[in-house]
């Protein structure tokens, strides 16, 4: 099948730093592909190369076959890639319906002059939208936190509002960056049939980075593993724990920490 | 944002009130019902509401400092004089004074379009000194205009700004600013504020934000500032300095930022205090820093800050009735 995301060749420096050299790795449609690595090891900064917060040194990044290389990141979310934060970052002074919106706006389609003057097809397409954020809210459980300042919420509801919201822009391919940072091990068990669930429910393609190995192992189709910004292997949950290069870098000490 | 009263009141009643009030400015206007000075205080209150809330757009749902309100005024002020006084002096003012107030308005959201553009790359502190060259563009650019009469300013302008006139642009001003703050736009003015980063990533396109909310702002303000011209009949580029700007900020900060009901508060604490404080003199100039000083410090959102007056909120806002069980 044709790979939903390619990155070919990435490489993004910072002054001296080079937080990502040469990375490469194709995401297939329907898979959950996870990335993990120790800190700083440059799984943040390929997200935000493929969201396009950072336009990459060198490569090129591929959606459905397209460059979205040098794109703005609201160009990018409107073909369909959403992400959440590594530190949570919702929209804290609004309320959790308005978070959704604003992702659920990227579908209405009406001109601020329109908006200005009321024109029935901008009313008609605001009820739309007011529909669809209060659907999406009923579905991730936080139909009744509607009316709630997202700052307010518990620590797992403004993770779940994140989701919630980078769903809203109905995305072919979600990216999750720690989505279990801070959770116990119940809240991670909790957390996998979540992830399940929403896989199922919207079929959404996942690209996910995560420090929580037996939910990485146990959820991922395929993992990429990073170190220094270098791809140090890639394949299935079997062939990456087996690679004698992972156990030294980073499956050695995690294990050695539970 | 959160609302003051979580039902709202009944609409009609807000459209009577609406209809009552205008059909006041124009018996006002008609029968001479109050005297000049009224008249004037009256009209000068709708033209601070006007330059407050579309202030407020930038400053407060935007969450930017700009200070260059008044240049924009200035803009206005002197476009719209141009209009009535040397380009369609021949006109019927009935439809004129229209067409001059709105070239105003273009004028000046037409340069509130280029300080957008600089507003992509810039923000906060930086953005604010940028907002402040701007003014000072402003005002000496006009000075070294003679057509328009330099410092000495511009004379001979007529008195076209009606009480009824004030009334209908302020009237159109808060609606049209209203519509825009509660659809995706004004959401996404307001995402830039929260956190331009997620705006971005969650589709928003900022750059569009930030053009429609300078633009929308600085066409306002221009708006105002045709107002401003046609009742007071001559205006001087000295008019239009940092001191006039910074009597939109105290009316935003006061009134309280990103709400319209805050605006509306600003501008009449602000309008009937400025009356109150007539006899200080030029302590007023001290005065009004000062609060503005004490309002950054205590109270930065002022007194309404990010809340609406339920009658101002789109009643497709409210939850339905069997939603709340
Ligand atoms: N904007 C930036 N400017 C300079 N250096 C940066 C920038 N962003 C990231 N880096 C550096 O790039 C390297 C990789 O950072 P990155 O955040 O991608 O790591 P990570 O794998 O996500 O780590 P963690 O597990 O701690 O989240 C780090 O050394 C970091 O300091
Ligand atoms: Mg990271």
């Amino acid at each position: 099948m044709k790979p939903l995301l390619e990155v070919r060749g990435v490489t993004m420096r910072f002054g001296g730093l080079v937080a990502l050299s040469d990375l490469s790795f194709d995401v297939t449609p329907g898979h959950a592909h996870g990335i993990i690595g120790p800190n700083g090891a440059g799984k943040t900064t390929a997200f935000n190369v493929i969201t396009g917060i950072y336009a990459p040194t060198q490569g090129d990044v591929l959606f459905r076959g397209e460059s979205v290389t040098g794109c703005r990141p609201s160009t990018i979310a409107h073909r369909g890639i959403a992400r959440t934060f590594q530190n949570i970052r919702l929209f804290r002074d609004l309320t959790v319906f308005d978070n959704v919106r604003i992702a659920c706006d990227a579908h209405a389609r009406y001109s601020w002059p329109g908006a200005m003057i009321q024109l029935p097809s901008a009313r008609q397409a605001e009820k739309e939208t007011i529909g669809r954020c209060t659907d999406l809210l009923e579905k991730f459980g936080l139909g009744n936190e509607i009316h709630e300042r997202a700052g307010d919420l518990p620590y797992g509801s403004q993770r779940r509002l994140e989701i919630a919201r980078a769903m809203a822009l109905q995305p072919s391919l979600l990216l999750l960056d720690e989505p279990a940072a801070g959770m116990n091990s119940a809240e991670t068990l909790n957390l996998v049939e979540f992830l399940g669930w929403l896989r199922d429910h919207f079929s959404v393609t996942m690209l996910l980075i995560e420090h929580h190995m037996q939910l990485v192992m146990t959820f991922c189709d395929r993992i990429t593993v990073l170190d220094f910004g270098k791809t140090i292997a890639e394949g299935t949950a079997d062939e990456v724990r087996k690679n004698p290069e992972v156990i030294e870098a980073y499956l050695g000490q995690e294990d050695g920490h539970e | 944002m959160t609302r003051w009263l979580q039902h709202p009141p009944p609409r009609g009643v807000l459209l009577a009130l609406l209809a009552a009030g205008l059909a006041a400015c124009f018996a006002i206007e008609q029968f001479g019902l109050v005297d000049d000075y009224v008249r004037f205080v009256l009209i000068t209150f709708g033209i601070n509401i006007i330059l407050c809330v579309s202030l407020n757009l930038v400053n407060g749902w935007m969450g930017e400092f700009s200070v260059g309100h008044a240049g924009f005024m200035a803009l206005g002020a002197y476009l719209s004089a141009c209009v009535s006084v040397k380009w369609l002096s021949w006109g019927d003012p009935l439809w004129m004074f229209p067409l001059a107030v709105i070239g105003g308005g273009l004028m000046a959201g037409a340069v509130g379009f280029l300080l957008g553009l600089l507003s992509f790359k810039t923000r906060g502190d930086y953005l604010a000194i940028i907002t402040l060259a701007f003014l000072m563009i402003v005002k000496s650019g006009i000075e070294n205009i003679p057509y328009v009469g330099g410092p000495r300013g511009f004379l001979g302008i007529d008195n076209h700004t009606t009480l009824l006139w004030t009334a209908v642009w302020t009237v159109l001003t808060l609606w049209t600013i209203r519509n825009l703050v509660y659809s995706r736009f004004g959401r996404g003015i307001v995402a830039v504020r929260e956190d331009e980063i997620a705006a971005n990533a969650m589709g928003v396109d900022t750059r569009k934000a930030k053009l429609t909310a300078f633009v929308v702002s600085s066409f306002f303000g221009g708006v105002a500032g045709a107002l401003f011209a046609h009742q007071l009949q001559f205006i001087n580029p000295s008019v239009f300095d940092i001191v006039k700007s910074t009597e939109i900020l105290v009316m935003v900060y006061l009134g309280g930022v990103g709400s319209l009901a805050g605006s509306i508060l600003g501008a009449t604490a602000f309008t009937f205090l400025s009356q109150a404080l007539q006899p200080l003199g030029t302590w007023r100039m001290v005065i009004l820093p000062l609060i503005l000083v004490l309002l950054m410090i205590f109270r930065p959102r002022g007194i309404m800050g990010m809340r609406e007056f339920s009658w101002f909120v789109p009643q497709r806002e409210f939850p339905k009735k069997e939603d709340k069980k």
